[in-house]
């Protein structure tokens, strides 16, 4: 039996301490990440041949190469060249641009479901192309999206465990450092992995509130 | 014809292929302010082309469009932006916003282009809406409406933009036979009140009640031009009574239902 002392004393600010770096890196990367994939999709499906080369390219490459080793590339890697990142910035960045390669392939998707015909009905109203992406086809592209993008953001609140291997201690970092300090690994790892399914949890009901609350007959 | 009217429209010589293959080849006519001109012809033979290129979603190979002595082919991307809200233009399927209200489809334009003030915007789509009769139908979303309302939505938002001239593809013919009638009474409607319009539109008892001028494009080129009585009773070329006669085989005798 745990030690109801340990627990109160030891493990709960610890854990605490943690939960809140790891919401700082959601909260950070979370929204970022959806921003950039929303940009990365519409350019890769809109742009000029180059900027849908690099759309095309970034996608291959950030969603292509394991997280964890764009997380050592970032943290260990960039400080040879010159370019020193904070273990919680170099985190916050490789969650950026693993997510948003994601997104942009879940928007990339939808955008191009949506009949090319709306647009020339915008230009034809005198809207720009550009005008008519982001008042016509965006709004409709991430409703479809929603699905696969809330899909993107539970995984994201589950690989933020990952910035504890550079040395950003967050949840779970702060769970392996007092699991290995008081031997205590099944009550901490089960504590730790309780507090993101209450995460992931919370997540799912706030995503399915927004889908309802946007919803639009005809478009799902 | 009507020499006297103001000069709405003028395209010069409108050239245009697809991968080598010519669709237009040579287009000139002009429109005068409150003239109804419908288009007809045999199907992909590039009526719609036409009336792309007029509003430059297809851009002509060559040749030239003015409207009201101002030139519209040859303009950089943001010039052209603004000349085509004087140009209102009905799709044949219609190509509302999914995401907007029938009210909203008709104010995104009128706020994002015109700048208007939402208020006013509402007050302005709200006004072309009754005009088609879908006052009632303002905040249903186009997923909620039939194809006649749709397309009647779609011309009140073309119209609220204040447009010189009316450009209509093909408007009922993605529709059910009992709902075309309600978009041919609003078109009937505009014509009346005086609106230019160029329609393309296989519907006869419509050009004939409604046209002043009847082209009829064939083999990329305008082969025949004249008021309905004399192209519909006396065509100059095979051609067009054979295809006259292919139409009347269809939605019945077009010289039984005169004016």
């Amino acid at each position: 039996m745990v030690n109801p002392d340990f627990i109160i004393n030891i493990l709960a600010p610890s854990l605490l301490e943690g939960l809140q770096m790891t919401i700082k890196l959601i909260m950070y990367s979370a929204p970022t990440g959806l921003g950039i994939g929303i940009i990365i999709a519409s350019g890769r499906v809109y742009g000029n041949w180059l900027l849908s080369r690099f759309c095309r390219l970034y996608i291959v490459f950030f969603r292509g190469t394991p997280l964890l080793i764009q997380l050592f590339i970032l943290y260990y890697g960039f400080p040879t060249i010159g370019i020193s990142f904070s273990p919680f910035t170099a985190a916050t960045l490789g969650f950026i641009l693993c997510s948003s390669a994601y997104h942009a392939e879940y928007i990339r998707g939808a955008i191009q479901s949506i009949k090319s015909g709306q647009i020339l009905a915008a230009q034809s109203l005198g809207m720009s192309k550009m005008s008519a992406i982001v008042n016509i086809v965006l709004p409709q592209a991430l409703r479809r999206a929603a699905p696969g993008c809330s899909n993107e953001i539970i995984y994201l609140i589950k690989y933020t465990s990952l910035a504890f291997m550079v040395t950003c201690i967050e949840l779970t970092g702060a769970g392996k450092i007092v699991a290995s300090r008081y031997f205590e690994y099944t009550a901490v790892f089960l504590a730790v992995g309780a507090i993101y399914l209450v995460m992931v949890s919370a997540a799912t009901h706030i995503f399915h509130n927004l889908e309802r609350k946007f919803a639009i007959p005809g478009i799902e | 014809m009507e020499q006297n009217k103001e000069l709405i429209l003028e395209i010069k010589d409108i050239h245009k292929s697809y991968n080598g293959k010519a669709v237009l080849k040579g287009i000139s006519f002009n429109v005068f302010k409150g003239e109804t001109k419908v288009i007809i012809g045999p199907s992909g033979m590039g009526k719609s082309t036409l009336l792309r290129c007029i509003n430059q979603l297809t851009v002509p190979d060559k040749g030239s469009v003015w409207l009201k002595g101002q030139e519209i082919t040859h303009r950089d991307a943001k010039n052209i932006n603004k000349l085509r809200q004087k140009i209102g233009f009905v799709f044949q399927d219609f190509n509302l916003f999914d995401h907007l209200t029938a009210v909203g489809n008709v104010e995104i334009a009128l706020i994002k282009v015109k700048g208007m003030k939402k208020q006013e915007a509402r007050n302005k789509a709200i006004f072309e809406l009754k005009k088609v009769g879908l006052e009632k139908q303002a905040s249903l979303y186009p997923a909620e409406l039939s194809g006649g309302q749709k397309q009647r939505v779609s011309i009140a938002r073309a119209f609220a933009m204040e447009p010189e001239i009316m450009l209509f593809d093909e408007p009922t013919s993605a529709l059910d036979p009992e709902l075309i009638g309600e978009v041919l009474s609003v078109m009937k409607e505009l014509a009346n009140e005086g609106v230019t319009m160029i329609v393309v539109s296989h519907e006869m008892g419509f050009a004939q009640t409604v046209a002043d001028e009847i082209l009829f494009l064939d083999g990329g080129k305008l082969l025949e031009a004249g008021p309905p009585e004399k192209i519909f009773c006396e065509p100059k070329y095979k051609r067009t009574k054979k295809f006259l006669s292919t139409l009347n085989e269809l939605y019945g005798n077009v010289e039984g239902n005169k004016r």
